[in-house]
C-alpha cells in the first residue's frame, strides 16, 4: 500500500475567496467557523470533502467552504448526498439544512436518508423561522407565534427535531448551539467520528426575523440553570452551583436538588449512556426541555452503531460479481432464447 | 431444432398462409399474459416476424368474471416484415363472457372463435352483463366458434395426479395454448422447457401444466375440431442471432451497455411506477455489470439521487412515466443549471393525473420541451420499436456525456411492454462513447466551455485541486460564481439553449421512407412507426406518392426537416394526443400540417391510418 502523506491543513484552506453574505450578527458565522476550524483537524484530504445544501440561509453554506460543493435544490440535498455517497464511499460528505429545509419540505428524505443510514453528517440550522423568505413560521417555531404568515398566531404544533430523528433511528443524533463555539466545535469533531448518518441540530440565533430565539438558554447564567450539558458516563447535572440534577423516577425523569438536606448526591443521578441501546433513553432526553422546570440538553444524545447504506449496497455488489463474474455485455444481450437467420 | 416431444403426424389439411392474428383474452387471474408470452417466444423461435400487444388493466385482480378484469393479449405473426401486432384478429381465445364482450368487436368475419364453455353459466353472464347466451342466441354466427369445456377437459387430464379442482383448473391456460400450437403446427419444446424452470421447486405443477397443453394439442388432433391446420413460414428476416425484446427490456440493455462503452458505472435512482418499473426490476439482476439501482423514498428523491451520482462521475439516469416526469420538474431545471449529465426515461401512459396507468399514450412531449420553470432546454430522443429502444439509450447517453446535459427519453406502453424480434448487434457495432473527467487544476473554472460542444468540465469530488461549487443559483459565466447581473443572465440562458442547438451537429439527417417527394409526407414520432409503415406500404402499393418520416430526435431536430417537408404538397401528422409535434412543426417551419389524433389509450390501427390518409388525398 502506497500512502501519499496528506499536507498539513489550516483554516484557511477551508474560505473560499466569495463574500459571505449572511446578514451581520448572524448565528451562521459561527457555524461556519467552526466548521472551518474542525476539517483541517480531521486528517482527511481537502478534495474528499463535499459540502451538500438545499435552500434556505443555512444552504449557502456550500459556497463558503473551499471544498467540493454543491447548493441543490429545496429540502433535496439529503437525495443529493446520498446519490454521492453511494457512488463513491470514500468521500466525506457534509450537508448543510434548516429547520425548514430538513423538517418541512425535506422531511421524508429526512427520515429515509437516516433510516438508511447513509454516511452524512448533517448540520441542522434550526432558528425557528423562515429567515430566507422573510419571516414566516417554520415547523419548529413554538405553538401561538406570531409571524407574517400567521398574524394571529400559528395553529401548528412544532416538531421536536430531536425526537423526530431518534423515532427515525438516526445513528447519531447530537445538540449545540452556535455560540458555545468550544461545546460546537467538540460536537462537530464526534460527528465526523460516527460511522454513518450524524444528525446535529445546531441552535442558531436569526438576529433579523426571530432575535433572541434560544435566549433563554444563551444569556447570561441561562447556560448553566437551564442548559445540562450531556457528557459520556457523566451523570446529568447542571446549576451555577452544580447543584441540580436529572435522575430517574420509574420511567420519568426527575429534577432534584443536590446536598442541601435533601441528602442526595452526584451518584444518585442519571449517568448518561450515549450507546444505550434502548431509543427509549434518548427519547426522555429529547422531550425534557418541553417539561416545566427541565433544562434543555446539549451534547450527543444517543450514538450507535449499524452497517451503512453505502457499504451495504457496494458489498452487494461486489458479492454478486463474486458470485456471477463480472458482466459480459455480449452475453446479456444474448441471454433468453435466441435464434439464428443465415 | 429437437422435437422429440412433437406429438403424432397429422392427418388433417394443412393450410400454408403468410399471416396470422391471435388474441388470448381471460381474466387477469388466468394467466393470458404467460399463455400469449409462451406462444410468442415459440413462434420467434421458428422464425417469424412478429409484434405483440399486452393490453391489461390497472387493477391487479379486479373481481373475476367482470369486465374490468379482463386481460388481454395480441400477437401478429408473418412469414414477410410485421410492423403493428395487426388491427383484427383471426383467432380469438376468450375463457369467459367477459372476456368474449370485450374482445369479439375485434374478431374478423369467418374468424375462429374458441370459448371456454365451461365459464358460460348464468352467474358468468351476470358479471359480464350479458342478457342472454350468446352461445345460443345466433350473436356469434358471423365466426366460426369453438366450445370447448376447458375446465372438465383439464381436469379429465389431470385426474391423476391427486391435485385439488382449484390447482387443475389454474393449468386451463395451457391446455388453450396446446390448442393454438396444434392450430398453427408448432412444437412444444421451448414451452416444456419454460415450464420446467418456472416450477422447479414443484414437481407436480411441471407435471399437471405440461400434460394440460399435451392434452390440448392432442385434443384438437382426436377431435379434427378444427378440421384445418396453419403453416406460416419463417420470414426472412437481415441474417444475424434474435431474440425476443420488449422495449422495457431494451432500454435496460441499452444503459448497461452505453455504461459499458462509456467505462463508467451506471447509476439508477427509481421510483415504482407503471409502465416504467421494469426497467428498474431488469436493471437490478444486472449488479455484476456494477450497476448500482436505488429505490428511492419518492421520484423527487430517485432523480435528485441520480442527479447526486452524476455529480460523482456515474451515467446517471432515472425512469418513470408523466406523473412522476412532473414531479421530477424542479431537479431537472436543477440538472440543466448544473449542466450535468442525466437521463431522465418517461414511459409514458394515459393522463391527466394517475389516467390510464397500463395505457398508452404520446401526451407528455410538450411536457418534455417545456415542462420546467423558465428557459430550461433539455434535448429529447423517442425510440419507435420495441428493439430500437436499445438504440435510443445509448444515443441518450452519448448526448447526455458529450454535451453535459440531462436528456429525456419518450418511450411508452405500448414499446414498453409489446416485444418484437430484435437483431442481436456485436458488441462493437454499438459506438463507443468517449468521457473525459478532468484533472489538470491548471486553468479549471468549472463553467469554461469546449468551444465545440459548449459542454463545461465534468470535475468529479475526489480530484485534488479542482475542487469548486456548484449550485442551482445563476452562475457567472466561465467562473461559475453565483452572478444576478443582467446581462450576464441573458448570456448564460442564451449559452445553455445554444448548448442543446448544438447537438443538433450529430442528428443524421432525415431520409424519408417511401417517395422523397409526392403528394403526402406522414411524420411520426414514437410507438406509431408500425402502423405508420404499414398504412404508407399498403397506400403506395396503390399508386400514392406518400413518405414517411419518424423523428428520434425531436429536440433538438434534424436540419434538414424544414428542408423536406417542402418536397410534399401535404403533411400529415399522426400522434395518440391532441397534436403536440403538430404544433412544435406549424410554429417552427409555417407548415400547414394537419394532425390525425387518438387518444384511446389504443395504438393507431393500419386501416384508421390509411382511412385518414385516403381523406386527406382525396
Amino acid at each position: 500500500m502506497t500512502t501519499t502523506p496528506i499536507p498539513v491543513l489550516t483554516k484557511k484552506d477551508f474560505q473560499t475567496d466569495q463574500e459571505v453574505r449572511w446578514c451581520p450578527g448572524c448565528g451562521d458565522y459561527a457555524i461556519l467557523s467552526a466548521v472551518q476550524s474542525i476539517f483541517p483537524e480531521l486528517g482527511i484530504p481537502r478534495e474528499k470533502f463535499v459540502v451538500i445544501s438545499g435552500i434556505g440561509c443555512s444552504s449557502r453554506f456550500p459556497y463558503y467552504m473551499n471544498t467540493y460543493g454543491f447548493h441543490t435544490i429545496h429540502g433535496r440535498a439529503p437525495a443529493v448526498a446520498t446519490g454521492i455517497k453511494v457512488m463513491n464511499p470514500e468521500l466525506e460528505v457534509w450537508l448543510a439544512t434548516g429547520d425548514g429545509d430538513s423538517l418541512a419540505i425535506g422531511g421524508n428524505h429526512t427520515i429515509h436518508m437516516l433510516r438508511r443510514n447513509v454516511g452524512i453528517k448533517v448540520l441542522m440550522f434550526n432558528n425557528r423561522i423562515y429567515g430566507l423568505t422573510k419571516g414566516q413560521f417554520s415547523p419548529t417555531s413554538e405553538f401561538g407565534k406570531k409571524t407574517k404568515s400567521t398574524p394571529y398566531g400559528t395553529a401548528d404544533r412544532p416538531f421536536n427535531p430531536l425526537a423526530l430523528v431518534i423515532g427515525a433511528e438516526a445513528t447519531f443524533v447530537a445538540r449545540s448551539v452556535d455560540v458555545f463555539q468550544q461545546h460546537l466545535k467538540d460536537t462537530l469533531k464526534k460527528a465526523a467520528a460516527h460511522q454513518g448518518s450524524a444528525y446535529i441540530e445546531i441552535l442558531q440565533n436569526c438576529n433579523i426575523f426571530n432575535d433572541g430565539a434560544w435566549l433563554g438558554l444563551t444569556e447570561k447564567d441561562a447556560r448553566s440553570e437551564h442548559v445540562v450539558q450531556l457528557e459520556q458516563g457523566k451523570p446529568l447535572i447542571y446549576g451555577k452551583n452544580r447543584d441540580k440534577g436529572i435522575r430517574m423516577n420509574g420511567l420519568e425523569l426527575e429534577v432534584v436538588h443536590l446536598g442541601n438536606g435533601h441528602g442526595l448526591t452526584e451518584k444518585d443521578l442519571l449517568v448518561h449512556d450515549e450507546h444505550n441501546p434502548n431509543p427509549a433513553y434518548a427519547f426522555l432526553l429529547a422531550q425534557m426541555e418541553e417539561m416545566p422546570g427541565f433544562p434543555a440538553p446539549i451534547g450527543v444524545l444517543r450514538s450507535w452503531s449499524r452497517p451503512r447504506y453505502e457499504d451495504v449496497m457496494s458489498k452487494q455488489l461486489q458479492d454478486v460479481i463474486a458470485q456471477r463474474g463480472p458482466g459480459d455485455l455480449s452475453k446479456l444481450l444474448r441471454s433468453g432464447d435466441t435464434w439464428e437467420v443465415k | 431444432m429437437a422435437t422429440t416431444t412433437e406429438p403424432v403426424v397429422n392427418k388433417h389439411k394443412r393450410e400454408v398462409i403468410e399471416k396470422a392474428v391471435l388474441r388470448f383474452a381471460g381474466d387477469s387471474g388466468d394467466g393470458m399474459q404467460i399463455t400469449g408470452n409462451q406462444f410468442t417466444n415459440t413462434v420467434a423461435l421458428y422464425g417469424n416476424d412478429l409484434a405483440t400487444f399486452p393490453d391489461y388493466p390497472a387493477e391487479i385482480r379486479a373481481p373475476a368474471g367482470t369486465l374490468p378484469g379482463v386481460s388481454g393479449f395480441q400477437i401478429q405473426f408473418s412469414s414477410s416484415d410485421v410492423y403493428t401486432p395487426g388491427d383484427a384478429v383471426d383467432v380469438l381465445v376468450a375463457m369467459n363472457p367477459a372476456a368474449l364482450k370485450m374482445n369479439v368487436r375485434d374478431l374478423k368475419p369467418n374468424g375462429i372463435l374458441i370459448v371456454n364453455s365451461d365459464s358460460f353459466t348464468e352467474n358468468d353472464f351476470r358479471k359480464a352483463q350479458i342478457k342472454s347466451n350468446p352461445l345460443e342466441d345466433h350473436s356469434l354466427d358471423a365466426f366460426r366458434v369453438f366450445p370447448v369445456g376447458l375446465e372438465k377437459l383439464t381436469r379429465a387430464a389431470l385426474q391423476d395426479l391427486g391435485l385439488d379442482a382449484k390447482t387443475m383448473d389454474r393449468c386451463k391456460n395451457f391446455f388453450a395454448l396446446g390448442m393454438c400450437y396444434w392450430l398453427y403446427n408448432r412444437p412444444m419444446d421451448s414451452t416444456y422447457k419454460w415450464i420446467e424452470a418456472k416450477f422447479k421447486a414443484k414437481p407436480l405443477l411441471v407435471e399437471a401444466n405440461k400434460l394440460a397443453m399435451r392434452a390440448g394439442y392432442n385434443y384438437c388432433e382426436a377431435t379434427e375440431a378444427f378440421q384445418v391446420s396453419y403453416e406460416i413460414p419463417p420470414a426472412k428476416l437481415a441474417p444475424g442471432v434474435y431474440r425476443n425484446v420488449s422495449g422495457n427490456q431494451a432500454l435496460a440493455m441499452g444503459f448497461v451497455a452505453a455504461s459499458k462503452k462509456a467505462g463508467i458505472p451506471l447509476y439508477l435512482g427509481s421510483y415504482p411506477i407503471t409502465p416504467a418499473s421494469d426497467i428498474l426490476h431488469e436493471l437490478s439482476m444486472y449488479k455484476n455489470f456494477g450497476v448500482i439501482t436505488f429505490q428511492a423514498e419518492d421520484e423527487i428523491a430517485a432523480v435528485t439521487s441520480a442527479i447526486g451520482a452524476s455529480y460523482t462521475g456515474a451515467l446517471a439516469l432515472t425512469t418513470t412515466s408523466g406523473p412522476g416526469m412532473a414531479l421530477k420538474t424542479e431537479a431537472m431545471g436543477l440538472a440543466v443549471a448544473v449542466e450535468l449529465p442525466l437521463v431522465i426515461c418517461d414511459i409514458q401512459r394515459g393522463g391527466p393525473s394517475t389516467g390510464l396507468p397500463t395505457k398508452t399514450e404520446q401526451a407528455d412531449l410538450l411536457q418534455a420541451l417545456f415542462g420546467r420553470n423558465s428557459e430550461a432546454p433539455i434535448p429529447v430522443l423517442a425510440p419507435s420499436t420495441a428493439g430500437d429502444c436499445f438504440w435510443i439509450a445509448v444515443e441518450a447517453s452519448r448526448i447526455a456525456l458529450k454535451y453535459m446535459v440531462p436528456v429525456i427519453v419518450l418511450s411508452d406502453g405500448y414499446l414498453a411492454n409489446g416485444t418484437e424480434p430484435w437483431r442481436i448487434p456485436a458488441v462493437d457495432e454499438i459506438p463507443a462513447i468517449p468521457v473525459h473527467f478532468a484533472t489538470n487544476p491548471e486553468g479549471f473554472l468549472p463553467y469554461k466551455r469546449d468551444p465545440n460542444t459548449l459542454a463545461r468540465p465534468w470535475a468529479i469530488p475526489g480530484t485534488p485541486g479542482l475542487e469548486h461549487r456548484v449550485g442551482g443559483l445563476e452562475k457567472q459565466d466561465v467562473t461559475g460564481n453565483v452572478n444576478y447581473e443582467p446581462l450576464n443572465h441573458e448570456r448564460m440562458v442564451r449559452l445553455r439553449a445554444a448548448k442543446v442547438e448544438a447537438v443538433g451537429q450529430d442528428i443524421p439527417d432525415v431520409v424519408p421512407a417511401g417517395d422523397p417527394d409526392g403528394e403526402l409526407l406522414i411524420v411520426g414520432w414514437g410507438s406509431t412507426y408500425g402502423s405508420i409503415t404499414a398504412a404508407l406500404k399498403a397506400q403506395r402499393a396503390k399508386g400514392h406518392r406518400i413518405g414517411h418520416v419518424h423523428l428520434r430526435h425531436l429536440n433538438p431536430l434534424p436540419r434538414n426537416l424544414g428542408e423536406v417537408l417542402g418536397r410534399y404538397e401535404k403533411v400529415l401528422v399522426p400522434e395518440m394526443n391532441l397534436g403536440q409535434l403538430l404544433m412544435l412543426l406549424r410554429a417552427k417551419y409555417l407548415v400547414d400540417a394537419q394532425g390525425y389524433n387518438k387518444i384511446q389509450g389504443q395504438p393507431f390501427k393500419q386501416l384508421e391510418l390509411e382511412a385518414k390518409i385516403e381523406e386527406v388525398l382525396s
